[in-house]
């Protein structure tokens, strides 16, 4: 008789939850052609909301790190944090999807949506290094597919094979740091890695800047980022909110616990290397966003910005930065998904992509979706009254504690830069008249779309809300933070 | 929770504005309503403050951000209480002339309006860095809009450098937060103590110096004063700028008290510079917009002068100035549109002999013109004669300075009243103009009458601003 490792089915439960939506969402191919979006959708609806519960549960019974199948896992606040962003986020990008287009294949997708939700959920619970490039591939191949999904429409396909090609490259990137980390110390284990006594100083070092590199394609930080407009621009708008959202945060926790439990010997190398990957990518980011003209363009060197400030909280390598990173996470995946959405209204509204020439007038005639993007461009620029701000300002002081007051000037410039794209954005949605829009819409009334507007007014109550309700955002985040030994 | 109803009140009426479908005048005259119900609410705090106690009353301090020390917390201070008073009364002007203008997209642009009084309010009222921070950024979203939109035809220009600027200063004051209240590890401006970094109050300084704006980081002056809706200037250089004073006062020389007084020789220079400059500019502007505007630099250089005399006659006079000033840039501005309304431009040498036939009109500008070039008597004399008399201590050559400002206004305000009202008609002036309507008057004669009353009784601000009317110390001991 084989031992089999005891199995806490309550720290599964997110992803089997999703796992469980995903079969649902497939299974309804078999439903008459009339029922099955309505099942899917509701499927991986349930899956992402039910991941997110169970999520808060696990959260609230976990007050120390426990470890998992044999210590190929975690079950930590960490974890849980990540995966109630993650359940979230996927929730509304599935109302987001709701309205798309499309005859067919409605199952597909949302099966597809619901186990790319079920690998990031996995992943940010990884503890060796095995379970690490599981969970990375297992989410990246169903990303791949959505990326591609608009068969019809070339761009689509154009950005699903080169996400494929650059994807599959940082994961190679990764996996053979992984080797190497293993050949140096013989550990698979991030904490054994941690205590072992290296047998190769430069295997072990090459194989952490390799990993480093690997899950920096994901996080979509310069240099590692060319795919990432490509991609964001050519992916239907619902898959590109959530790839924005959803594997940024799984893939910033995951470095962060990497970084932090793995390699705490050799803290002084990485805190640098990612200090300087952020500063890359703000500056990479915001200029590259400047000369923007495709919305969703734009919005992915912003993100590409993002994931710079949030790497500052990453290099701080303090419990300060961990919550700043956490606290980050929240307001950013709300302005990132609810962005992407109001592109989604305007781009239905219009049928063709959404550059700034057919944002010109959207202020006055979507009065709601206007003040929305409104809000979310401010919040993304750090304005005051959405959560950006303290966003910014958590990053900031963590970095300032951490010795690293020249990141937080070029912080600061960064975000002088990005203020110009970002407020270009409001001009053109109030400050442009039709007589500017050289595109003719569609033609009729924009086409009614409840579940995007629920989405949109989430993502709208959580940029603000995280601005007013901070303190409790915080102690969740430094509860989470302090699951990892700094 | 007075002091936070005087910031709640405004941000309820935007909301309300901007959601409720009334129609046009019924948007606009309940924003009104809501304008002067914010001054009366003002009325109330500033009866239960205690000015002879002075110091921090009526505060209210709500956790915001435990682990870092920072809090949602207001108060008044002596000038508070007064640098307030002038931005609800000006506002209640500028709203109302919205109101008889007729804006257009009333629902937009009156929550915004509204909005941007709730956060100058919050910015005066201020006791935490932070919440400073946040309210001095908020009040740059209605203004990008209300510049933008509804601004004249280079509104987009005007727009894009006056947003370059305050940001680029407003960024810099971030670091500069982030730095101070790290740390100290709190950012609360009654439990914070001292620094004597200079770099972390350079930070705080160039923000107060562009949204003063002090020489010479005035470049966005021009364009937006010329090019935004007449009301929006108004309140623009009357109680927006007055925001860099608060700063100077609450944050700059309590938390800096080393740093100031390194500095204070730079900045005395620079502001005399743009008190000299700012004028000369008013004197040769060709427009009645560029004369307000650039005099408004003037004045704010003036007051900075005040503010750096590290004593209590100039702080003082700089505090008496920054309401004196307020009201009567608010009541300038508005005078300008209601010219410009009539004659199509604000072209002075298009201008010209509006007296005849228009007393209401005459007299008022006549006033005003006086008040504006410090008349003895009035109460901008006072405050100048005190800013005269404390700067002396720091070289008798600023108090030429100021002299010369004196002598530079009446000037230039002798120049534009009488290319206003006398001389030959000028060309855009039809004899249909009309004088000033009873709503029109409504509107600036409250403010002129404040101002008078001001000239009579100016020790009520100036004697009331800091506790025990000792400016130095109350600075020294950080209003505690």
């Amino acid at each position: 008789m084989i031992d089999t490792p005891s199995v806490d089915w309550l720290a599964l439960a997110p992803t089997l939850a999703l796992l469980g939506g995903a079969a649902v969402a497939l299974l309804s191919v078999l439903l008459p052609e009339w029922m099955r979006k309505a099942v899917a959708a509701t499927a991986a609806f349930a899956g992402f909301a039910v991941a997110a519960g169970y999520a808060v549960v696990v959260f609230d019974e976990t007050p120390v790190p426990q470890s998992l199948l044999d210590g190929s896992m975690t079950r930590d606040q960490l974890a849980s944090m990540a995966q109630v962003i993650l359940g979230v986020t996927g929730a509304v990008v599935v109302l987001v999807s709701w309205g798309e287009r499309r005859r067919e294949n409605h199952a597909e997708y949302f099966a597809l949506l619901a186990t790319a939700g079920a690998g990031m959920v996995f992943f940010v619970g990884a503890e060796n290094l095995m379970t690490l490039f599981l969970g990375l591939e297992w989410f990246s191949l169903c990303l791949y597919i959505l990326v591609a999904f608009d068969n019809e429409r070339q761009t689509s396909l154009e950005a699903g094979l080169k996400y494929l090609v650059v994807g599959g490259f940082g994961s190679a990137v990764l996996l053979f740091g992984s080797a190497l980390v293993y050949g140096a110390t013989g550990e698979l284990s991030f904490s054994d890695i941690a205590t072992a006594t290296p047998t190769d100083d430069a295997f072990l070092f090459a194989g952490l800047a390799m990993i480093l590199a690997g899950l920096a394609f994901k996080v979509s930080a310069a240099p590692f980022h060319m795919w990432t407009p490509d991609v964001y621009q050519g992916a239907p708008t619902s898959v590109t909110a959530f790839m924005s959202a959803a594997t940024k945060t799984a893939a910033l926790v995951v470095l962060l616990r990497v970084l932090v439990t793995a390699f705490p010997e050799q803290s002084d190398v990485w805190t640098i290397a990612v200090a300087v990957l952020a500063a890359v990518s703000l500056a990479w980011g915001n200029l590259g966003a400047l000369a923007q003209h495709d919305l969703k363009r734009l919005l992915a060197y912003s993100s590409i910005s993002h994931a710079g400030f949030m790497l500052m909280a990453v290099s701080a390598n303090s419990e300060r930065g961990g919550e700043a990173l956490l606290y980050y996470l929240v307001p950013y995946s709300a302005m990132s998904v609810g962005a992407f959405a109001v592109v989604t209204a305007r781009e239905r509204e219009l049928g063709r992509p959404v550059i700034l020439e057919s944002l010109a007038g959207f202020g006055w005639e979507r009065p709601y979706y206007g003040v929305a993007l409104w809000t979310f461009m401010l919040g993304m620029a750090g304005f005051p009254l959405t959560g950006g701000i303290f966003g910014k300002l958590f990053v900031f002081s963590a970095a300032y504690d951490a010795g690293e007051w020249w990141l937080v000037l070029i912080g600061v410039a960064a975000t002088a830069v990005s203020l110009a794209y970002y407020l270009n954005v409001v001009r053109w949605i109030y400050m442009r008249s039709g007589a500017d829009l050289r595109l003719a819409p569609a033609g009729g009334s924009p086409p009614h779309d409840t579940a995007l507007g629920i989405a949109v007014c989430a993502c709208f109550v959580v940029t603000v809300g995280s601005f007013f309700v901070v303190q409790p955002i915080l102690d969740v985040a430094s509860d989470a933070a302090s699951s990892l030994s700094f | 929770m007075l002091v936070t109803a005087l910031i709640v009140l405004p941000v309820a009426g935007a909301l309300l504005v901007a959601i409720l479908p009334l129609p046009r005048e019924t948007t606009a005259g309940l924003s009104f309503f809501v304008a002067l119900m914010e001054v009366g609410l003002w009325i109330v705090a500033a009866a239960r403050y205690d000015f002879d106690a002075g110091g921090l009353q009526l505060g209210t301090t709500r956790e915001w951000v435990d682990s870092l020390g920072i809090s949602y917390s207001v108060g008044f201070l002596g000038f508070s209480v007064w640098l307030t008073g002038a931005t609800v009364i000006v506002f209640a002007a500028a709203i109302g002339y919205a109101l008889w203008l007729g804006r257009d997209r009333p629902r937009a642009y009156h929550a915004l309006m509204l909005f941007l009084l709730a956060a100058v309010v919050a910015t005066f009222v201020a006791q935490d860095l932070l919440l400073f921070y946040v309210s001095f950024e908020a009040m740059l979203i209605p203004l990008y809009v209300l510049i933008g939109v509804w601004g004249g035809e280079r509104r987009q220009a005007a727009t894009l450098t006056f947003v370059v600027y305050t940001m680029a200063g407003s960024l810099l004051m971030l670091a500069s937060v982030v730095a101070f209240g790290v740390t100290q590890g709190t950012f609360s401006l009654t439990e914070s103590g001292t620094s004597d970094n200079v770099w972390i109050f350079l930070g705080f300084a160039i923000a107060f110096a562009v949204k003063a704006p002090l020489f010479p980081l005035h470049g966005w002056l021009p364009l937006a004063y010329r090019e935004a809706p007449v009301e929006v200037a108004a309140v623009l250089s009357a109680v927006v700028s007055k925001t860099a004073i608060y700063g100077f006062l609450r944050i700059g020389l309590p938390k800096f008290p080393d740093p100031a007084d390194d500095l204070s020789g730079l900045i005395l220079v620079l502001a005399s510079a743009g008190l000299v400059y700012g004028s000369i500019l008013a004197f040769r502007a060709p427009d009645l917009r560029g004369v307000v505007a650039y005099s408004s630099m003037a004045q704010m250089g003036l007051i900075t002068l005040g503010v750096f005399a590290f004593d209590d006659l100039g702080l003082d006079g700089a505090v008496l100035q920054s309401v004196a000033h307020a009201l009567i840039s608010g009541g300038m501005f508005l005078l300008v549109g209601m010219v410009e309304r009539r004659c199509g431009t604000g072209m002075l040498d298009a201008l010209g002999g509006m007296a005849r036939g228009r007393p209401a009109l005459a007299t008022v500008v006549l006033v005003a013109g006086m008040i504006v070039l410090a008349v003895p008597g009035s109460a901008t004399f006072a405050a100048e004669f005190l800013i005269m008399a404390g700067v002396y201590a720091q070289g008798w050559g600023y108090s030429v300075v100021v002299a010369l400002g004196v002598v530079l206004a009446a000037m230039y305000t002798l120049r534009v009243i009488s290319a206003i009202l006398h001389v030959r008609p000028g060309a855009a002036v039809r004899d249909e103009a009309l004088d000033l309507r009873a709503g029109e008057l409504a509107l600036v004669l409250p403010l002129l009458l404040v101002l008078l009353g001001l000239s009579v009784w100016p020790a009520l601000v100036s004697e009331s601003s800091f506790a025990g009317d000792h400016a130095e110390q109350a600075i020294a001991r950080g209003y505690r």
